[in-house]
């Protein structure tokens, strides 16, 4: 019987939930993780950027976002967008040709894959003979022609990828009329480059990675020119007339050729090592753009000298007098220059040069005076420094966002003003419903400030506690001061710097009251910084209080790190959020959880040891708390902080610089080789984590029991103002849950407003819960007379929230790691409970209180508890009954760093990390999606005008 | 000392009224004692709830001798040992315990004491060729002491043989409670725990559930070894082999009472210490009338106590509450009654 009155079978709530729960993921924000390709089409004012899994994501102004993927997951080795037209073709490195359009559907344009094509040669041959190195897409859209290995141009139709067998340009062809002695040294060996002639379509200048260059006329399918190069070429790059191109070779060097009616054979007219005359490195792509006022620009990737300079990732422009090597932080995978593609404009006139690099995407102004970098509104590296903890505020009052603005706008006056120049594309999303800052903190000791409003993750803060802080290297020590004469000019440019000088300073926990502008930080070495906002630099002193938080505890050694050493005397602070209190906790323990309430000035903190209490108006600890078990050793000697987080940061560092010179090196492979090394480095997660799975594993079933290390650990912190002591008065508690499954409750005193300077903060033990089942509590909060959860801090006071039922019985919820249990307050005794653990073998991460409202109507909403499972579900469940509502799958459960970085919003929406560089976004409500919705229109084609079109060239095979 | 009264045997009322009647009678209205008869064999037999007391009335012809024991000084192993012949024997055991010390005879504690120990349970419901344990853990510092890992086994499918995944037991630690029982082996396949299939689940799964039903851990399996199973007359050894999967839908009903009462006799309270104080177990409040869930826990009580267990919280009962179920009233006199005659069985 007892069965059907299961709930879940109502009919009603069944249609409720529906309007209400829904689950997408909507948006990735960030910087791919290991792009491997760049395009870029001047006609849709659209890039294109490929990675090593096989996606392809599309950018245009902010806002335009389409993202694809190849079945195959392979790695994106080109990108080329058909001229003039809302496709592109993306080879991958299986040697697959993949064929996507832009097309509208209902309002809004889709990315899709439409056909595929593996160039197939003669039975027989080898697999050299087809494997494609360049890829021209003609201007005529009709036809692309693929360069091979084997020095051989396949023609083929599009869209249909049909092989016009009787175009195909062969080597042997092309050799007809080289000289004798040219062709007997060197023979075609493989196509590099695939340059269409910018004025007339029916000239196409093919060179060979020996040398050889030839300017091939597709009408009478001969040779017209030969450019018998010396050197190994890397890539060509016409003039805008047409009368010169461009080459570009292994040895550092560049040439150019003249391109005359007269002379078959021409001799180059220059031969320049821009960095010689010591052996230099690959120049491996060029541009000559030409001005209004005569002086080109020459735009260079590489071309350092290769014994001083050859591990810089560089790109060289130069303009008249002005050179600079702009030095790159990371590998340089592709990069674009951004000009007048008006074809009766006369002067190329570059206006800015796009770089994508393996860790960030970095734009530069060309136009501007100095080159300034140009700030991007999307594709932020979120990785300049390792993300540590994260931290998300649904709806800003507008007064603190501007402020927030103004204090990041103070931090970006080295860039330039330019407008971004990537604007292809209508951003057809309704305005963000709501302001929401996402915070992320990173290893380095910075707390950075996104707006997560929209689709475009956009920097708008960045906040460094290191000034706190005596640290090993001086934050004035700036490693690019070179001096006037230095040569080669480089410049460094970029944010990403994973190396951390000092893992302490790490930022492990962030709390921001959105109303007061109070923001709380904690670290890595027990450091908890309480901040103000300022819109003012200032100097001032830190107050400095240390909370010892084992108080008696007998024979405690600490082995873990020291605390970190302080400033003495007034520091100076730029505008924005100034520390003026650091408690440091004793020992100095990660700090693993945190609150601020900022009505009460009170900020609470719990490391592995204990739990402590601090009145930020007064600048006085009120109490601390010991967790630990006597019998926990490991936490006492700390080799939590010591041995799991600095050495885990130094391996990961070690790694990072082994992964970098793995990916440097197989780029220099042979290109033949370089294919099947990519394949096999890219097979070898899978195979790794498939070997890992194979093996024979099993598990202990083992009763907990009480002496498990690290029971003392603090993993929750909560404040409530309800009932405690008794049910006719409330009052201000804190609250406490251990990952032993104990919650402790202390009844807080705090004065009134006009002697709160006056009185101490008081707090006295009222209450200690053991969860039999001993499982860590990761979560605790208290429901008000309505079942309501209590509002935030201020959240009353600044009519936002109705203020909470103080008339009827308050509940308590206590979220353990297997259980959720409901309470009854003041006198606890068990109400209700869910053992999530016990019915399916999956544990809780991170649970938070989402309000959903529903679709259809707008005055219906609820609070739920949105719930992240060890498996990587996420569940909700209904308060305050407890009841799953309905569950999704959305993080692998393999991904352990992405679980463990989920973050939910008040109103069901989360972000977890799916590369060190990326967040996904996901929804979980039906009435807050933030997703792109955008279309790209298709400018009207004179189609005469458009035949000379340069966007054809600018697609233009690349060596890769 | 005796004394001679009267009983109505068509209705002899309730083993409280009787116990109150005889502390009544015996003038010792606040002295534990145990209540005990002789049967027609000549047995001594215990009087200590209302089913052994009507049977104790009903085999009285017409004369029901009862003996009272102080229950400080009784002597248990007394009841159920003797035979009409050695009767006088009991009488002189019962009235001068002293003599008895000189027997030395194992010891049998009264049932308040018993010890749920583990054990093949539901054997009735389940295929034979399966094996639904209960082990429990209570008042034995063993560790449980197995392990399991990932396998695949064969069923019989709708589509033919078919290997599926599976998780199977290990390995069990030497003296452990699971090696202890001689319940479980290496190799035998683990289906259900506590009444939850484990099929699609992962390892880990599976291990966190086990973890978290270790207080009161029902698992069902398929023993490796098939030798020892009970063979039932309903099915003929012959064609039960392994076709199993299609006989436990209709077992499901019965697994999910017998888990959910498992659930609620088993689970041990949170503890709570007020304002520093003593530590004690924290209450289950008073279920509020309206919600379906108070009604699900009320059909659970009510289970729980016919199966003569009550959970050991208080139950403190809201009078005050304005619409109170017809459920609800039942059970509230019932618990009344329990309430008062004291003998909340703790487990």
């Amino acid at each position: 019987m007892r069965r059907f009155l299961r709930p879940g079978h109502d009919p009603v709530r069944e249609r409720l939930k529906r309007d209400l729960f829904q689950f997408n993921k909507t948006v990735e924000h960030g910087f791919p993780h290991q792009p491997s390709a760049l395009g870029y089409s001047p006609f849709l004012r659209l890039m294109a950027i490929g990675t090593r899994s096989g996606a392809i994501k599309l950018y245009g102004a902010p806002g335009v976002e389409f993202m694809g993927l190849h079945e195959e997951n392979n790695t994106v080795m080109q990108i080329h967008f058909i001229p003039d037209q809302c496709q592109l073709v993306t080879l991958l490195d299986d040697n697959s040709l993949h064929l996507w359009s832009l097309k509208q559907h209902s309002g809004a344009s889709e990315l899709r894959e439409e056909h595929r094509f593996t160039l197939k040669g003669p039975p027989g041959s080898p697999p050299s003979a087809t494997q494609i190195t360049a890829v021209l897409p003609h201007s005529s859209r009709e036809v692309l022609y693929l360069g091979t290995e084997s020095g051989n141009i396949f023609v083929v139709e599009l869209p249909s990828f049909r092989v016009l067998e009787d175009r195909t340009i062969t080597s042997e062809a092309v050799l007809q009329r080289v000289p004798e002695d040219y062709c007997n040294r060197r023979s075609c060996e493989l196509v590099e480059a695939l340059r269409e002639h910018p004025k007339n379509p029916d000239q196409v200048l093919i060179g060979y990675s020996r040398g050889l260059i030839v300017l091939w006329d597709l009408q009478n399918n001969k040779a017209t020119h030969h450019f018998l190069g010396s050197q190994q070429l890397e890539n060509l790059y016409w003039q805008r007339d047409g009368s010169k191109f461009i080459s570009c070779h292994y040895d550092g060097s560049y040439t150019q050729w003249p391109v005359s009616s007269d002379n078959k054979q021409p001799e180059p007219l220059e031969n320049l090592v821009p960095y010689g005359p010591f052996p230099c490195k690959a120049i491996s792509k060029i541009y000559w753009q030409t001005t209004k006022n005569g002086l080109p620009y020459i735009i260079f990737q590489g071309g350092m000298p290769r014994a001083s300079y050859g591990d810089r990732h560089s790109i060289s422009v130069v303009h008249g007098s002005q050179q600079t090597a702009f030095d790159f932080t990371s590998r340089v995978i592709d990069f674009f220059i951004i000009f007048s593609s008006e074809p009766t404009a006369e002067f190329d006139d570059p206006s800015a040069m796009v770089v994508l690099a393996e860790e960030e995407l970095v734009v530069i102004d060309l136009k501007t005076a100095g080159w300034p970098a140009v700030h991007p509104p999307y594709l932020a590296s979120l990785h300049c420094s390792a993300i540590t903890c994260s931290h998300h505020v649904s709806n800003i009052p507008l007064k603190l966002w501007e402020r927030i603005i103004s204090a990041g706008s103070k931090q970006n006056i080295h860039y330039s003003n330019m407008p971004w120049p990537i604007d292809g594309g209508t951003n057809m999303a309704p305005d963000p419903p709501q302001r929401d800052l996402l915070l992320t903190g990173h290893e380095d000791g910075t707390v950075r400030f996104w707006d997560a409003s929209g689709v475009c993750l956009h920097l708008l803060y960045k906040l460094s506690t290191v000034r706190v802080f005596l640290t090993d290297a001086d934050p004035n020590d700036n490693m690019n001061t070179l001096g006037e004469d230095e040569w080669p000019p480089l410049r460094k440019v970029g944010t990403f710097d994973p190396y951390s000088d000092d893992p302490r300073l790490g930022i492990q926990k962030i709390y921001l009251c959105k109303y007061s502008g109070y923001l709380a930080v904690a670290g890595t070495a027990g450091q908890v910084l309480v901040m103000e906002l300022n819109d003012e630099d200032a100097e001032h002193v830190v107050d400095h209080a240390e909370a010892d938080l084992l108080q008696d505890q007998e024979g405690y050694r600490w082995k873990g790190h020291e605390k970190l050493k302080t400033r003495d005397g007034a520091v100076r602070f730029e505008a924005g959020f100034q520390p003026f209190v650091l408690v440091q906790c004793q020992p100095p323990a990660v700090v693993t959880s945190l609150a601020l309430h900022s009505e009460w000035k009170l900020v609470a903190f719990g490391t592995s040891h204990g739990f402590g209490l601090f009145d930020h108006q007064q600048k006085r600890l009120v109490f601390v708390k010991c967790t630990l078990h006597p019998s926990d050793q490991l936490a006492l000697e700390g080799p939590l902080s010591r041995v799991k987080s600095l050495k885990k940061s130094l391996r990961q560092s070690f790694r990072r610089i082994r992964r970098s010179r793995v990916s440097s090196r197989k780029r220099r492979g042979v290109s033949g080789n370089a294919s099947e090394v990519q394949e096999a480095n890219a097979k070898f997660d899978q195979d790794a984590l498939q070997e890992m799975e194979l093996a024979p594993v099993q598990r202990k079933i083992e009763a907990r029991s009480a002496e498990d290390s690290f029971t003392g650990f603090v993993r929750t912190l909560y404040f409530a103002d309800t009932f405690l002591r008794d049910s006719s008065r409330h009052c201000p508690s804190l609250w406490a849950g251990t990952n032993g499954g104990t919650v402790y409750a202390f009844c807080l005193r705090v004065p009134p407003a006009e002697r709160r300077m006056d009185e101490p903060v008081r707090a006295e033990q009222a209450k200690e819960i053991q969860l039999m089942h001993r499982a860590p509590v990761v979560g605790i909060l208290v429901l008000d007379g309505r079942s309501t959860p209590l509002p935030e801090p201020l959240e009353v006071a600044h009519d936002l929230s109705k203020s909470p039922d103080m008339q009827g019985s308050h509940q308590l919820l206590v979220v353990s790691e297997e259980q959720f249990k409901v309470f009854t307050l003041p006198k606890v005794s068990s109400k209700l409970k869910l053992k999530l653990t016990a019915l399916e073998g999956c544990r809780v991460r991170k649970v938070t209180v989402a309000n959903f409202g529903s679709c259809k109507t707008d005055d219906y909403n609820e609070n739920d508890l949105a719930v992240l499972t060890n498996l990587g579900d996420v569940q909700i469940i209904s308060l305050p009954f407890l009841k799953l509502q309905i569950r999704y799958p959305c993080i692998r459960k393999e991904d352990v760093s992405g679980i463990a970085s989920c973050v939910f919003t008040k109103y069901g929406q989360g972000f977890y990390l799916i590369s060190p560089s990326e967040f996904e976004r996901f929804s979980l409500s039906t009435k807050w999606l933030v997703e792109p919705r955008c279309v790209v229109d298709v400018p009207e084609v004179t189609s005469n005008n458009h035949v000379h079109n340069k966007s054809g060239m600018e697609n233009a095979a690349r060596k890769s | 000392e005796f004394r001679r009264f009267s009983l109505e045997r068509s209705k002899p009322g309730k083993f409280e009224e009787f116990y109150g009647l005889l502390q009544h009678v015996h003038k010792i209205p606040n002295v534990d004692v145990l209540v005990g008869y002789t049967d027609i064999h000549g047995d001594l037999l215990p009087i200590n709830n209302d089913d052994n007391y009507h049977k104790a009335v009903s085999t009285a012809n017409p004369l029901l001798r009862i003996f009272i024991q102080r229950k400080e000084d009784a002597d248990y192993s007394a009841f159920g040992t003797d035979t009409m012949t050695r009767k006088k024997n009991v009488l002189s055991n019962v009235l001068r315990p002293d003599n008895h010390k000189k027997k030395p005879h194992i010891v049998i504690s009264m049932p308040q004491d018993f010890r749920p120990v583990s054990s093949i349970i539901d054997v009735d419901i389940l295929p034979e060729t399966h094996r639904r344990v209960r082990l429990y853990k209570y008042g034995t510092d063993k560790p449980l002491g197995f392990y399991i890992r990932d396998g695949s086994s064969v069923r019989v499918t709708p589509h033919g043989l078919e290997k599926v995944p599976g998780i199977f037991i290990s390995r069990l630690v030497p003296g452990g409670l699971a090696q202890s029982t001689g319940l479980l082996a290496v190799n035998d396949e683990v289906l259900e725990v506590n009444g939850i299939e484990v099929s699609g689940k992962s390892l880990d799964q599976v291990t966190d559930m086990m973890i978290a039903n270790s207080r009161n851990l029902i698992i069902t399996v398929r023993p490796a070894n098939q030798r020892n199973n009970v063979v039932r007359n309903s099915r003929t050894s012959g064609s039960s082999g392994q076709s199993t999967e299609s006989s436990l839908p209709s077992s499901t009903p019965n697994i999910l009472a017998n888990f959910l009462q498992g659930e609620e006799e088993s689970d041990e309270e949170d503890i709570i210490i007020e304002d520093s104080g003593e530590p004690q177990q924290i209450p289950k409040a008073a279920p509020a009338s309206e919600s379906l869930e108070s009604l699900t826990q009320i059909e659970l009580l009510h289970e729980s106590t016919q199966n003569g267990f009550l959970p050991s919280s208080e139950m403190s009962l809201n009078h005050s509450a304005g619409s109170i179920s017809m459920e609800y009233e039942v059970q509230d006199a019932e618990h009344k009654s329990l309430e008062e005659d004291g003998t909340i069985i703790t487990l």
